[in-house]
């Protein structure tokens, strides 16, 4: 259960605090409970918030949330905040069977406490009045909220696939000179987006073998101890010195199995969780990517509609025909969603240049730690293996002449 | 079951993308990864298909050591290799440390292990100085001029056996010979026949239909290296390597001299003629039984009698009110038998988890290169492709792990070979199980051959009293009872002379059970601890090394641990 956010807690800038502590917005997701039965069943989790933030009630605030309640939120952060990258989510499970396996608990409730915790973090995110509801309001609150997204709001996990799609596409479309640019014509930008393409497929890889490797771990202890116990029975077997022998070898490999299942799961939630949760941060990138597209596809379109609504203002003007008022104030109308159209995708791209270095420099962190972990789980492993076995060689040897 | 040569495991040396982590240069210096498939440094051979050996002892251009765990064709030079192999880790790994040391010296002990694996094979302990070395080469292809009925048609293969040896009943200490597998089948059967009771080592499969799927190439190697290991585990039997029939076999220029296994039809045949007047035999006076034959267990053909005597008497133990008349009372050879059936058992489970257990290093071995090269990948795209400096220092921190895993992997694989080497004692002794099951059955044989004896004796010894005593109500005698009588009398000499050595020759298998159960049980005890002393040290010294692998990593992260 963490309680700490990964990314070192708090110490968060709040521009708007006002108290003389300095600001800071925790918050933990733990306990997972499993709720209600058969096809309705899902698990629950709590989450505990600890802040002094001035919009927040109480030093604490303990709500209950689901799933489906952390994929509201996204969703919404995703609509409003364009430009930012969205903190990704953990998978929605597909796979019945593996449903409430402990793990696969486990695991889930670590990528949402890290999800919520990045949220926090992050300097615009944190100011969220959806975030603010989703921390605070009473079940039935949120519920409502849940269902009540729908239409323009609610972007289903399906359209946002299409997008990347679409994106995607695009962006090779592009590359080999297909189609005429309604894309932007930024070498540096294209030159980001080819880069988390590529980059999805490399991480997707290593992320793929790292899986296996958990397996293979498992594979190897459980082999391992079927060999202790065979090797044990062939002992009773044999009797004397040389059974005895073979008794301490089967002993020796069935303590090594155990060790080896615990690194299993240790690697699969410290090395592996990581990489998978990289590969998912890329992929919400393209999500920031193709909002990118869109706005500067609806200010581009926006641009072409004023150019032509000008001239045919000055045609209505020439003429000096009763159209030519409404014309004008269409005209003006287009002019200012056009600006507006502009200052969208200029917050967008300016938003995005920030969150690229963050994110550079979280992921090196992140991957250092995971590389950590994963150095230090395979030496404790071995240094284990090493000591159960040389802790043998001296009984072998009396053994074997006794 | 006799394919039990290293092949299989030969394959596990082989990845898919073995390749592509041979060319990898791992300098520790750590600045140059060269992802490119380079040819030349590609030269380390897989499974020595082609026969030949690679040893690159401490070679700096290549990325690391085979360890091969194939037979050698020169017996000579594989002795002082092998010394050298354990040795001859990754160069760029740290030198040898304790972990090495502690590995030579179990390595050194294979020496002293009797029932030779592949190695030269040395006599028992008790006479130290003498050898006898085979070695089995050079296949080549001859016409069989005497059976053909196409002209210029049955071609076979020969192979080169060559015997370096000190002992005295040879004229000379290296010789050579040709034989072909026929000739194989020829020694094994003698040896069979001479050395009941003893535990003598199957030979090879004739592999009918293995010999028409394979390429012929692949075939003839396969055989070439199972009649090598045959041989040399014939010269590490105590008793059978001073056989006449060996003797015959390694020495004799031409042809075999040994009595070839007889044709089983034409014996039938001669069978067939004999049989009417073996079956009225009380009208001729050669006895139903040639006592000499008693030595021998029955056989097809000639036999045909004596085989349906024997099975009358096993029917008549098995399913017979009445004990039969010899019985097994042995107890201690009993409970042995016993004893050691359980164990076959328990050993073919054991063997049975070794294989997972090595195909299980084998694959987490593979995993370790696979993600290792994955990183690599990662690693180079991230400094190409870096905007930003945070991107450099994690292209480093990758590339750390990515070595690392490499070298994990590598280590993983010679780990596996060794491995491979020890537990493969556990295959070998599923083998000579066979042949105590077979000595064993030598002995039942014997057994029954008695028992079948002695059931015809009681017989003869009824119809003679009820000759006689018929005969002795009729005055003056009956001329035709008492030539019967006389007829009988003297069936029933030879019949007990017959018995009589046939008790001999079942003592005399049974002490040479007794004698084998004794080696088997030394030699077991010395071999598997041998096995378990050889894989211990095994696993903690390659543990050692990938422990080291691996906190040097942690070290050089620690800077991002938790909490820091």
């Amino acid at each position: 259960m963490q309680q700490r956010s990964p990314n070192g807690g708090g110490g968060l800038q709040s521009p708007r605090s006002p108290s003389s502590q300095p600001p800071f917005l925790s918050v933990s997701v733990s306990d997972p409970a499993k709720m209600g039965n058969g096809v309705q069943a899902y698990i629950s989790y709590k989450v505990t918030t600890k802040t002094n933030f001035p919009e927040y009630q109480g030093p604490e605030k303990i709500v209950i949330r689901r799933y489906t309640d952390f994929v509201w939120l996204c969703d919404r952060l995703f609509e409003k905040y364009k430009g930012i990258f969205i903190p990704p989510l953990p998978e929605k499970n597909t796979v019945e069977k593996f449903r409430f396996s402990a793990e696969f608990i486990e695991m889930r409730r670590q990528a949402l406490d890290t999800f919520v915790n990045r949220i926090a973090s992050h300097h615009e995110l944190q100011q969220s009045e959806d975030l603010r509801t989703f921390l605070q309001a009473d079940e039935q609150t949120m519920e409502r909220a849940r269902s009540q997204d729908t239409g323009i709001f609610k972007k289903k996990p399906s359209d946002l696939m299409q997008i990347f799609r679409d994106v995607q596409s695009k962006v090779t479309d592009v590359v080999l000179g297909k189609e005429k640019p309604v894309e932007e014509s930024n070498p540096e930008y294209e030159k980001l987006k080819r880069y988390i393409f590529e980059l999805e497929d490399h991480l997707a890889e290593a992320q793929k073998h790292a899986y296996r490797l958990v397996k293979r771990h498992r594979e190897l202890g459980q082999s391992l101890g079927d060999f202790g116990k065979a090797v044990k029975l062939l002992g009773a077997c044999e009797g004397d010195a040389l059974g005895t022998a073979f008794s301490e070898l089967g002993a020796k490999s069935e303590m090594l199995s155990v060790k080896l299942q615990r690194e299993a799961h240790h690697l699969l939630m410290n090395f592996e969780e990581p990489l998978k949760d990289y590969v998912r941060a890329v992929e919400s990138i393209k999500g920031t990517i193709a909002e990118r597209a869109n706005a500067f596809r609806q200010q581009s379109e926006l641009a072409e509609m004023i150019k032509l609504k000008e001239i045919d203002l000055n045609k209505l003007r020439l003429l000096r025909s009763e159209k030519m008022l409404d014309a004008e104030h269409e005209y003006e109308e287009l002019k200012a969603d056009g600006e507006e159209a502009t200052k969208r995708f200029e917050t967008i791209v300016r938003l995005m240049n920030e969150e690229i270095v963050r994110f550079q420099d979280q992921k090196t962190r992140d991957m250092g730690q995971a590389f950590h972990e994963f150095a230090k789980g395979q030496a404790r492993l071995a240094n284990a293996i090493a000591d159960a076995w040389r802790s043998l060689i001296p009984k072998l040897d009396s053994l074997s002449v006794s | 079951m006799m394919g039990f040569e290293n092949q299989g495991f030969e394959e596990a040396q082989l990845y898919a993308s073995r390749e592509e982590m041979e060319s990898l240069v791992l300098d520790d210096d750590g600045d140059n990864i060269n992802g490119d498939n380079d040819p030349s440094s590609r030269s380390n051979g897989g499974a020595n298909g082609d026969g030949s050996q690679h040893h690159h002892p401490l070679s700096p251009s290549l990325p690391f050591a085979e360890i091969s765990t194939t037979d050698d064709d020169d017996p000579l030079l594989s002795s002082s290799s092998r010394h050298q192999n354990p040795n001859s880790f990754n160069s760029l790994l740290e030198p040898p440390s304790y972990a090495d040391a502690v590995f030579r010296s179990f390595d050194g002990d294979r020496g002293k292990q009797i029932n030779g694996h592949g190695v030269s094979s040395t006599s028992s302990p008790s006479s130290s100085s003498d050898y006898l070395k085979i070695s089995v080469t050079d296949p080549q292809k001859e016409q069989d001029l005497n059976n053909s009925l196409v002209p210029g048609g049955n071609t076979f293969v020969t192979y080169l056996i060559t015997t370096w040896t000190n002992l005295p009943e040879f004229n000379g200490t290296e010789f050579t010979v040709r034989r072909r597998f026929k000739d194989v089948v020829t020694l094994s059967d003698r040896l069979a026949d001479s050395y009941r009771g003893y535990f003598i080592p199957l030979r090879p499969d004739k592999s009918v239909v293995e010999s028409q799927v394979m390429q012929k190439q692949e075939f003839v190697e396969q055989r070439r290296m199972a009649l090598e290991k045959y041989l040399r585990k014939l010269a590490a039997h105590p008793v059978i390597r001073r056989s006449e029939e060996l003797r015959a076999f390694l020495h004799v220029q031409g042809k075999l001299p040994l009595m070839k296994t007889t044709d089983v039809a034409s014996r039938m045949l001669d069978g067939a003629v004999k049989l009417p007047k073996q079956l009225f035999g009380e009208s001729v006076v050669s006895a139903a039984v040639d006592p000499n034959d008693v030595s021998q267990p029955a056989k097809g053909g000639r036999d045909l009698l004596r085989i349906f005597k024997e099975l009358r008497q096993s029917v008549t133990n098995d399913w017979g009110s009445t004990k039969p008349p010899v019985v097994e009372e042995d107890k201690e050879f009993l409970e042995k038998k016993n004893k050691l059936q359980d164990f076959e058992q328990e050993l073919s489970n054991v063997s049975q988890q070794a294989e997972s257990l090595v195909k299980a290093q084998q694959d987490i071995g593979e995993t370790l290169g696979q993600l290792g090269l994955a990183f690599v990948k990662l690693t180079k795209f991230e400094s190409e492709e870096a905007m930003f400096n945070s991107q450099k220092v994690r292209a480093a921190d990758m590339k750390n792990v990515a070595t690392s895993a490499v070298k994990a992997s590598r280590l993983y694989r010679e780990l596996n070979a060794q491995t491979v080497r020890h537990l493969d004692k556990l295959h070998e002794y599923l083998g000579v199980m066979l042949t105590v099951n077979n000595a064993y059955a030598d002995r039942s044989n014997a057994l029954l051959t008695v028992q079948t004896l002695l059931s015809e004796l009681s017989n003869l010894n009824f119809r003679i009293e009820k000759l006689e005593a018929a005969a002795s109500k009729i005055f003056g005698g009956d001329r035709s009872r008492v030539r019967k009588i006389e007829e009988l009398k003297e069936t029933m000499r030879v019949t007990d002379e017959a018995k009589n050595r046939a008790v001999r020759e079942y003592e005399r298998i049974k002490e040479n059970n007794k004698n084998e159960l004794e080696r088997l049980d030394k030699e077991r005890h010395d071999d598997f601890f041998g096995m378990l002393k050889g894989f211990v040290a095994n696993q903690a010294g390659y543990a050692e090394k990938m422990a080291s692998v691996w906190e040097t990593v942690a070290n050089e992260t620690s800077g991002y641990a938790k909490g820091s």
